[in-house]
């Protein structure tokens, strides 16, 4: 049973679907360094599960009692101060060894010296959505954080610092980084320096409470064109298309405008997401469905259908109102 | 030394009957009691297992809602430590610890009969927040915060109602109980021993239950403390653990898991205990290495107040904070390691008896050894910040607590349910219930390792398919139904043995520690005159004269 189980780890191993969030398929410097460590770390384990695993069934299968025994005791044996010694001393010594490995892992991911170009954002995490602030750029997205691919070479990593508005969170994309706590009271961070582009998942791995389990994660990483591209659009103000201004005008006054900001309009809140450039993101309720009309008119009317627990209300609009706040809503781009 | 069983007093009253049980404070009556009660706790701690495995077993399910899902686990997990694990090793310490040590009740017999009663309520008070948690209209009834209950969650302001008060004040009433018995516990076998018994003949179940003991006295104190200033934060306007007033999450965890991590061994070390007995009987040979083995429990006691942030390595401790706690953490692997190399020099050279005590010792040692070996991988705290938080780290644990710490108890029920009732357990369905819970315990739990690794967290009600995680998890909820079949036949066992059992007689595993000295089960005073021992395995003495242990000690 237990070798289906290793059978199963090992066809996690690299290689593997993109879609999969494995860990022994690193793609960035602090996930590769966790990788190398686990491996050897997995070997040392498996030699010790060997010899002791061995050593049990030896004794299970050779020290049985026999169906000829002849009911006497077996010798009494109360101990050897020299076994005791060898299985004292060489589990220190694998200890000791395991330890300075480990240690310097440690230090090489927590103690990284960033170099000038490294890309800063600050990942606020909220029940159950994320805000992605870009400080040098002046901007907030939310739920899809944007990162430059960086060079094996010439690296260029980008530096996430870690709050929480609210209760504990944690940031978790297996195949860029270990996990790291969002903690209200405290400043956390961590860094990543994706190899190559592309979409990694991955979720919110503290519990958080209701909609912990929806609070998904995805990291687009990509070429340095591409995202010099990406932040200019995201610094434009707010599109302002006539042909949605009813439902425009619905949205600036309902209680919309108390959580979502609307970056160049009167929408200011701060509890939910930043709506300004909405339509420029795949997904929508931090990856609960996808950012379709349908599902967009179907999240503002009832949020419940694909969050329960999640803490935007139901607007209670009409139709029209509704799906003039969907038409405005899709214009954000 | 021998006595025989007193004839039993003629049929009493039900109602009598009921008034001896509640108003006992005899420590065999108090050791079924406590032993009853993490019973009834486990099939119900069992059952919210189940309904979170139904929910999980496809992506996308809607078997119950994510309010009821956090319910459960956090339900789940606190009754399966505080109200399951607890209350049994201490009933086994209560029942086994006087006959041992050769005496003829607890030390403080008042006090151990409010300890139980304190703890009886503490359960009671937990499960009554199904009925009162709704302090506020959709507030939601039984506590959602998880078994460790992070703040800021459990502040006011994102709990609501009551149900969260009812699990901070079920943790401290049945608290208050746990230091009632360890202190009661410590006491017994350091002051109650029969003459001749010194601490170095002692047997190694007492040893071990002293140090249990011990720790119980020293961590409870810290998860009592955070209670009553989380109590005082939603009552009183404190801020200890709040947040939005510059109270501190991070406190919290060293509060609870300074607690949380020595309560791993507070429930392991009696395990150690049973099979520090079981294995050498069935092996037909002395504990092999009985100082180093002590040695190895002391220091896994002291090195257990040491480790706890290892649960807090992605909390952004510093490096230097992170090394330490890895070291200390490694470094229990090696008295760890000590004491299973030790029993498989018990069982080296001897004549193996496979009765249904043994097989589950037999479990007990192959899966803990995998789940120190998933410790070891969890201790290195790179690879702990992929692991922590994930499925996991939830198959870890359970690996040991179910894989071992239950492998054992079972072993201990087929051990001395024959002592405690007189009757035999059925070895037909033993080796039904253990084959059934091994195929159901490695289908949940080693499938359960994978998921993790593959980047799912714990606590999650749903998933999202086309992530690698759809197969594992039916196969980790199909275990389940093997694991609750093995668990019926267990408790018919008991049962039917009680009344069609084959009756027990003294000791009828020719075992040589004290309590097979009296009857089974023992009358109320214990021994009919106090025994007085020359070696650690007196009824050895006794049953070869021509080559007695206290020649050799």
């Amino acid at each position: 049973m237990l070798c289906i189980g290793w059978a199963g780890m090992a066809m996690a191993a690299p290689g593997g679907d993109p879609a999969v969030p494995s860990i022994f398929s690193p793609a960035s410097t602090p996930a590769d360094s966790v990788y190398h460590l686990s491996l050897f770390v997995l070997e040392v384990c498996f030699l010790i599960f060997i010899v002791v695993f061995g050593l049990l069934a030896y004794s299970v299968v050779k020290f049985r009692r026999r169906p000829d025994d002849d009911g006497r005791e077996p010798a009494q044996i109360y101990g050897s101060n020299q076994v005791e010694l060898a299985w004292t001393v060489i589990p220190i010594l694998i200890v000791v060894v395991l330890f300075l490995a480990t240690a310097r892992v440690i230090h090489a991911v927590e103690d990284f010296r960033f170099p000038p170009n490294t890309t800063e954002i600050t990942a606020v995490g909220h029940q159950f959505w994320w805000e992605f602030q870009y400080p040098q750029q002046g901007f907030i997205t939310a739920n899809e954080l944007h990162v430059p691919v960086s060079d094996v070479k010439t690296p260029t990593p980008t530096h996430i610092t870690l709050l929480s508005a609210d209760t504990d969170h944690s940031f978790w994309v297996p195949i860029l980084a270990g996990k790291t706590d969002l903690i209200p009271n405290r400043t956390n961070s961590m860094w990543i320096d994706p190899h190559e582009t592309g979409v990694y998942v991955g979720q919110c791995a503290q519990y958080c409470g209701t909609q912990h389990a929806k609070m998904l994660l995805r990291v687009i990483v990509q070429s340095r064109e591409d995202f010099n591209r990406w932040l200019a659009e995201q610094q434009r103000p707010a599109e302002n298309a006539d042909n949605v201004a009813k439902g425009r005008q619905v949205f600036e006054t309902t209680a919309c405008v108390n959580c979502h900001t609307v970056a160049g309009t009167n929408a200011h809140g701060k509890f939910g997401p930043d709506l300004t450039h909405l339509m420029s993101r795949g997904t929508i309720a931090a990856g609960a469905a996808l950012n379709s009309r349908e599902n967009l008119r179907q999240w503002i009317k009832d949020p419940e259908v694909f969050k329960p627990g999640s803490l935007m209300p139901a607007m209670q609009l009409d139709d029209q109102d509704l799906n003039a706040v969907t038409d405005y809503l899709l214009s954000l781009h | 030394m021998l006595v025989t069983a007193p004839a039993r007093a003629a049929t009493r009253p039900l109602f009598d009957q009921l008034h001896d049980w509640i108003t006992t404070v005899d420590h065999k009556r108090l050791g079924i009691l406590y032993i009853g009660y993490a019973l009834v706790f486990l099939v119900i701690g069992g059952i919210e297992a189940t309904i979170m495995r139904i929910q999980l077993a496809i992506p996308h399910n809607h078997f119950v809602s994510p309010q009821v899902f956090n319910r459960m686990f956090t339900m789940h997990g606190t009754t399966m430590i505080f109200f399951v694990a607890m209350p049994v090793v201490f009933g086994f310490a209560n029942y086994l610890a006087p006959l041992m040590v050769g005496a003829r009740d607890m030390a403080f017999p008042r006090l151990n009969a409010f300890s139980f009663w304190m703890s009886a309520l503490g359960g009671i008070i937990l499960y009554f927040s199904f009925f009162g948690g709704s302090g506020l209209y959709g507030a939601g009834s039984a506590p959602d915060v998880g078994w460790f209950a992070y703040a800021p969650l459990t502040a006011q302001a994102f709990s609501p109602g009551h149900s969260t008060d009812y699990w901070t004040i079920g943790l401290l009433v049945s608290g208050v109980g746990s230091i009632g018995t360890a202190l009661n516990i410590v006491a017994t076998i350091l002051c109650m021993r029969c003459p001749g018994m010194t601490l170095g003949r002692m047997p190694m179940f007492a040893w071990l239950n002293l140090v249990m003991a011990g720790l119980v006295l020293v961590v409870v104190s810290p998860l009592t403390a955070a209670q009553i200033m989380l109590m005082l934060d939603r009552y009183l306007g404190a801020h200890f653990f709040d947040t939005q007033a510059g109270g501190s999450a991070v406190i919290w965890m060293h509060f609870f898991w300074i607690f949380g991590h020595p309560e791993v061994y507070v429930l392991v070390i009696p395990a150690f205990a049973f099979l520090s007995e079981i294995v050498p009987v069935f092996s037909r040979k002395a504990i092999f290495g009985y100082s180093i083995m002590v040695a190895a429990t002391l220091t896994i006691g002291f090195l257990s107040l040491g480790v706890w942030a290892h649960h807090m390595f992605t909390i952004g401790m510093t490096s230097y904070g992170n090394a330490f706690f890895v070291g200390s953490t490694m470094a229990i692997s090696v008295p760890t390691g000590i004491k299973i190399f030790n029993w498989l020099g018990t069982m080296w050279g001897g004549k193996i008896i496979f009765k249904t005590p043994m097989l589950f010792c037999i479990g007990f040692l192959f899966q803990f050894l995998i789940a120190g070996l998933t410790g070891i991988m969890l201790a290195a705290a790179p690879f702990n910040w992929q692991l922590s938080g994930s499925y996991f780290v939830v198959a870890h644990f359970h690996y040991v607590i179910v894989g071992g710490i239950l492998f054992a108890l079972f072993g201990a029920f087929y051990y001395w349910f024959p002592k405690m009732m007189g009757k035999m357990l059925d070895e037909t369905l033993g080796k039904w219930h253990f084959w059934l819970f091994v195929i159901g315990f490695h289908l949940t739990f080693d499938f359960m390792h994978i998921p993790g690794i593959l980047g799912m967290p714990r606590r999650i009600y749903t998933y999202e398919p086309g992530r690698g995680w759809e197969t594992l998890n039916i196969i980790v909820s199909i275990g389940v139904v093997f694991q609750a079949a093995a668990i019926l036949i267990f408790v018919f066992n008991m049962i039917w043995s009680y009344f069609k059992g084959k009756a027990a007689g003294n000791d009828p595993w020719d075992a040589w520690t004290l309590e097979w000295a009296t009857a089974s089960p023992p009358p109320d005073y214990n021994f009919a005159t106090i025994p007085a021992v020359r070696s650690r395995r007196p009824l050895w003495d006794l049953k070869h004269p021509e080559d007695p242990d206290w020649k050799y000690e």
